[in-house]
């Protein structure tokens, strides 16, 4: 059966995910070493080890993200991160940054190694480099790949693949991507948040609901309809003569259907998107995915749209694995 | 079926603001003492004063979590200042409260709006969200003896109304 990794921005949550049946859960640190470093979110060393604790009671993993590219000359508050990492008793770090892989691979032989998205390692060159020069065992493939291509990669590596099936989507390259810096001055890559909050505004005008990031109108909704959340990758834009979302409609992953398929193409691992959602979001969506994970495996039909409440825009897409990209 | 409706007569009744304000700042002492996480992943958001804006309710309501201050202020009066407003309904409130709705997710469905200090509003609902309330259980043993005759009212209100008063141990 394919693991089922799910996401917990709190203890709280990581209980409800446990709970729920997660065969793994990830989590970072409250600080800048992850990329969803978001106010009031995130562990303490002390949460984390008691949350390490109570995952291996119930026979569940703790896979820990330090995913940020450290600056230069601030590689100890990284170095430090992996350090308790594995002194908590994680059962893996989920790294991105070179330096940080070398440096994990020499002082910590014993910590399994995966690799982050945020590495947008995206063909069988580069994962085989990371796990020939670092012992890399999971690599996390970006959102940006269709089914055949991760079924073609698999083919050609020897690393677990684990693959995004449900929330948020990231159309960008990522750990690349610097659009939230240009907007903010603050990026997923370097401070672990993408669109941070306190850049984000929200007001009436003129009858309207406008949503700004870093001062820029992102959108503008009629007064008592959804307002997205201001990114600038799925904002409403005008080109020329037409207005729309140039890059992405604001919508959300949701690949259960397509879960038969990933496991065909060799997938080892399902991610669930949502360190920044509640215990409720963690809690449905574990169990929806944990009968779909279970279902696949009977070779039974997948369920679908169970979870579209809990989507953004309350809308969902297959994204890039059934590729009808604009 | 859900009957909100049963609520709006008790917001309706007149009342003098100052013993549900003393009520109000007990239960935000109580919860600070009970649950000290809260204030610590709040951090400096903790300064923040929230206003919750409950449409049909005759009152709005004024957080400011590191003061342990929460008091009610009448509709008919100019608000107070605040740094951020989050408006809904009670349902909704609650619901995310105790864990059985998820905060974006009423969010983008419209039922929740903000405005204000974003940051604010986020480091609140995560901190709350980890904290796991249960409003009645709170409100019972702030009642002393009276507190399993609450219990009793809020089962009561809870199956009348549909609104999510207390935590449920599996949602």
């Amino acid at each position: 059966m394919m693991e089922l990794v799910c996401p917990a921005g709190t203890p709280a949550a990581l209980r409800a995910a446990v709970d729920a049946g997660a065969h793994a859960v990830y989590c970072g640190f409250a600080d800048e070493t992850n990329a969803r470093n978001f106010p009031g979110l995130n562990f303490s060393r002390e949460e984390m080890a008691e949350g390490i604790a109570y995952a291996h009671a119930r026979g569940a993993k703790v896979l820990v993200a330090i995913n940020t590219f450290p600056r230069a000359g601030d590689q100890p508050i990284w170095h430090r991160a992996v350090a308790d990492a594995e002194r908590c008793g994680a059962d893996a770090v989920i790294l991105a940054d070179l330096g940080l892989l070398a440096h994990a691979a020499e002082r910590h032989p014993g910590l399994r190694l995966h690799l982050s998205v945020q590495a947008a390692a995206a063909n069988p060159d580069a994962i085989n480099l990371y796990a020939e020069a670092f012992g890399v065992k999971r690599v996390v493939l970006p959102r940006v790949l269709t089914v055949e291509e991760i079924t073609a990669i698999n083919r050609e590596i020897d690393v677990e693949t684990e693959v995004f099936v449900f929330g948020g989507l990231c159309v960008m390259a990522e750990g690349r991507c610097s659009l939230s810096s240009y907007a903010t001055g603050l990026s997923p890559n370097m401070n672990g948040v993408c669109s941070p909050a306190s850049h984000v505004a929200y007001a009436e005008q003129s009858g309207a609901q406008e949503a700004r990031l870093g001062g820029f109108l992102i959108h503008r909704t009629p007064k008592g309809a959804p307002v997205p959340y201001p990114t600038l990758c799925k904002g409403c834009f005008t080109s020329g003569e037409q207005t729309g979302h140039i890059f992405e409609d604001p919508v959300s992953l949701d690949a259960t259907r397509l879960i038969p398929a990933l496991q065909k193409a060799g997938v080892r691992a399902l991610k669930i998107e949502g360190r920044q959602r509640s215990r409720a979001y963690v809690g449905q969506v574990v169990r929806a995915f944990c009968a779909a994970v279970e279902a696949a495996d009977k070779g039974q039909p997948m369920p679908e749209g169970l979870l579209a409440k809990l989507t953004e825009g309350q809308a969902a897409t297959t994204g890039a694995y059934a590729k009808t990209w604009r | 079926m859900m009957r909100h409706d049963l609520i709006a007569p008790l917001f309706s009744a007149p009342f003098a603001l100052a013993p549900l304000n003393l009520a109000l700042s007990r239960l935000m002492r109580r919860i600070a003492a009970r649950h000290p996480g809260i204030l610590r992943r709040l951090g400096p958001h903790g300064q923040a004063r929230i206003l919750i804006d409950v449409p049909d309710a005759p009152v709005l309501l004024l957080m400011q979590p590191s003061g342990q201050r929460l008091t009610a202020h009448r509709r008919t009066a100019p608000p107070p200042g605040s740094d951020a407003t989050i408006r809904g309904r009670l349902g909704a409130f609650l619901a995310m409260l105790h864990g059985t709705e998820d905060g974006d997710a009423l969010f983008f469905s419209g039922e929740l709006e903000i405005s204000g200090d974003t940051a604010a509003v986020l480091a609140l609902r995560n901190a709350l969200d980890d904290a796991e309330l249960d409003l009645t259980e709170e409100l019972a043993t702030l009642g002393g003896r009276a507190g399993p005759a609450l219990r009793r009212l809020s089962g009561i209100v809870a199956r009348r109304s549909g609104l999510v008063l207390s935590r449920p141990e599996i949602f």
